[in-house]
């Protein structure tokens, strides 16, 4: 067993992994990597199962000494990752000797950086997955919902797999203003013609008022003007439009069920693009239909085989 | 009942079979849960019931999933019998730990005595589960119980708390915000990771509150922290 000392944390770093399944129909939220191609990645490096437990680090300040001889992988965003004074980049596997330090200081492009250990980092398994989810007392290293915290130790059991990058032509790059594809549902047609135009052809910003629940979106007012609704399921990505206009997308730690009217849901990649966006930063969305989506996705999972 | 197939995300469809909330339509409801999980079997990734739907999301194509989801429920009968668990929940109404309970008993014009003996009195069935793990979303209270949601939401409800909204009612699994209007609390755990099938309510169950003094709750574990 290798450990990991934690020096520094926030709220923010957490256990995360594929997310809980089977138990959706008990209120039970999904957790899990908010951007899951960067948790693949990171697990990719070290031939881990790609939704094998990672920790998720949203901005930085976060700070972690080996207490042993080791290697570790980090993808996604670029917090500035050091290895004692050393700059590191993220998208490749690297080595941290015993008594050295890795610290995440702070966002230099993206917002989520992801780091893995050779066959993934211990927690508790709760509903069969260790994704935090704090609001439900669920996951992480005891099982509690607990954030990562300083004064803890992450611990794994893996050996030390030869050091590799992730192919530079493989690797996302996070772009001012992404187009984010989103599913149409079942309700589109019961907004205003204007609003649809307007969803598909106005820039969104980013609300500061955003976690792992959802994201605010700030632009024109979009105007539903169909029936109310009865609660029903929501999956992840929903897009939905409370009576403000103002459309929030719905993440991993989402409530289950809702009421309010949706103009689709976005796709696997979209949400992972989008977890790398600021407070602030500005989207748009596209259109897709649902089968020509799902291929797509297949296409994309294919990367990993 | 109205079969309707939509679509909500990449790997999800909505199943839609009624257009507004009924106990009458929980039959149909449990029949049609049970078949899909038949039907999809190691397919199945999660379904989400809720009052008039089921979110059915696969690990199929959604022209699989869809073809799979008509045939599964082609010619489907209610489940009259076999689908559904009856549970007792203990509750002790008390103003202590449910201030809205002379709220509603002055709202409606009748007695605490009375707002108890109807909250209690009727079989209700579980339509959903959501908001908190193990939260079940019942009802239909006596039209003289239906109370709007507080304005403003308690920032912390205690575990347990039993309150109703319009003419819904739940219990708190765990202590959490909230804005029903809470009228007693029961000593039941809802939800426990180590329980098989880890939540007491499943959808389709059904529920019937029992009034219980403030010793029994006691006894029963219950704890008296108050509102938050």
């Amino acid at each position: 067993m290798k450990r990991l000392k934690i020096e520094a944390s926030t709220a923010l770093c957490q256990m995360q992994d594929a997310g809980r399944f089977g138990v959706r129909h008990l209120g039970v939220t999904q957790g899990g990597a908010l951007d899951w191609v960067a948790m693949h990645w990171a697990n990719w490096l070290l031939g881990n199962p790609l939704g094998a437990p990672v920790v998720e680090v949203a901005l930085g300040g976060f700070a972690l000494v080996a207490e042993q001889d080791c290697v570790l992988a980090l993808a996604g965003a670029d917090l500035d990752a050091r290895v004692d004074d050393q700059p590191l980049l993220p998208w490749r596997s690297f080595g941290l000797a015993k008594g050295q330090r890795l610290t995440l200081k702070q966002p230099k492009q993206g917002v989520r950086a992801y780091l893995a250990a050779p066959g993934g980092f211990q927690g508790e398994d709760v509903l069969g997955s260790c994704a935090t989810v704090v609001r439900e007392e669920l996951g992480g290293i005891d099982g509690r919902g607990l954030a990562l915290g300083k004064g803890q130790t992450l611990t794994f059991a893996g050996g030390s797999p030869a050091l590799r990058e992730v192919p530079a032509a493989m690797c996302p790059c996070y772009v001012a203003k992404p187009v984010l594809d989103l599913v149409m549902g079942a309700q589109i047609g019961d907004f205003s013609g204007t609003s649809l135009f307007e969803a598909f052809n106005r820039d969104w910003t980013l609300d500061s008022r955003a976690d792992r629940m959802g994201i605010r979106l700030l632009g024109p007012q979009l105007a539903y003007q169909g029936a109310p609704m009865i609660s029903e399921g929501i999956p992840l990505g929903a897009v939905q439009v409370p009576p403000d206009g103002q459309p929030i997308v719905l993440l991993n730690d989402r409530q289950t069920i809702g009421g309010y009217p949706r103009l689709g849901a976005l796709t696997p990649l979209a949400l992972a693009q989008l977890a790398q966006c600021m407070p602030g930063a500005v989207v748009r969305f596209r259109a897709v239909v649902q089968e020509e989506a799902w291929r797509e996705q297949q296409a994309l999972l294919g990367r990993w085989l | 009942m109205k079969l309707r197939i939509e679509v909500v995300a990449i790997d999800s469809l909505m199943v839609r079979l009624f257009d507004r909330i009924d106990e009458a339509n929980m039959p149909w409801m449990l029949a049609a849960s049970q078949r899909l999980r038949a039907a999809f079997g190691e397919h199945l990734v999660d379904l989400v019931p809720s009052y008039t739907t089921l979110m059915l999301q696969s690990d199929l194509s959604p022209g699989e999933a869809r073809a799979l989801i008509g045939q599964a429920l082609d010619g489907l009968q209610p489940d009259t019998g076999s689908g559904g668990r009856h549970h007792e929940i203990p509750v002790w109404y008390d103003v202590s730990v449910g201030p809205e309970l002379p709220v509603l008993a002055a709202r409606s014009g009748l007695s605490e005595a009375e707002v108890i003996r109807l909250h209690s009195e009727r079989e209700y069935p579980v339509f959903a589960l959501g908001f908190a793990p193990g939260f079940g979303f019942m009802g239909l209270v006596d039209e003289r119980l239906a109370s709007p949601r507080l304005s403003t939401p308690r920032k912390r409800v205690a575990a347990g708390s039993v309150g109703i909204a319009e003419r819904q009612t739940a219990a708190y699994p765990a202590v959490s915000p909230g804005g029903w209007n809470l009228i007693g609390r029961t000593p039941v755990r809802l939800f426990d990771r180590e329980r098989e099938g880890y939540s007491l309510l499943q959808p389709g169950d059904r529920v019937r509150f029992v009034a219980v003094s403030r010793d029994e709750f006691l006894a029963l574990g219950g704890d008296v922290e108050a509102q938050g």
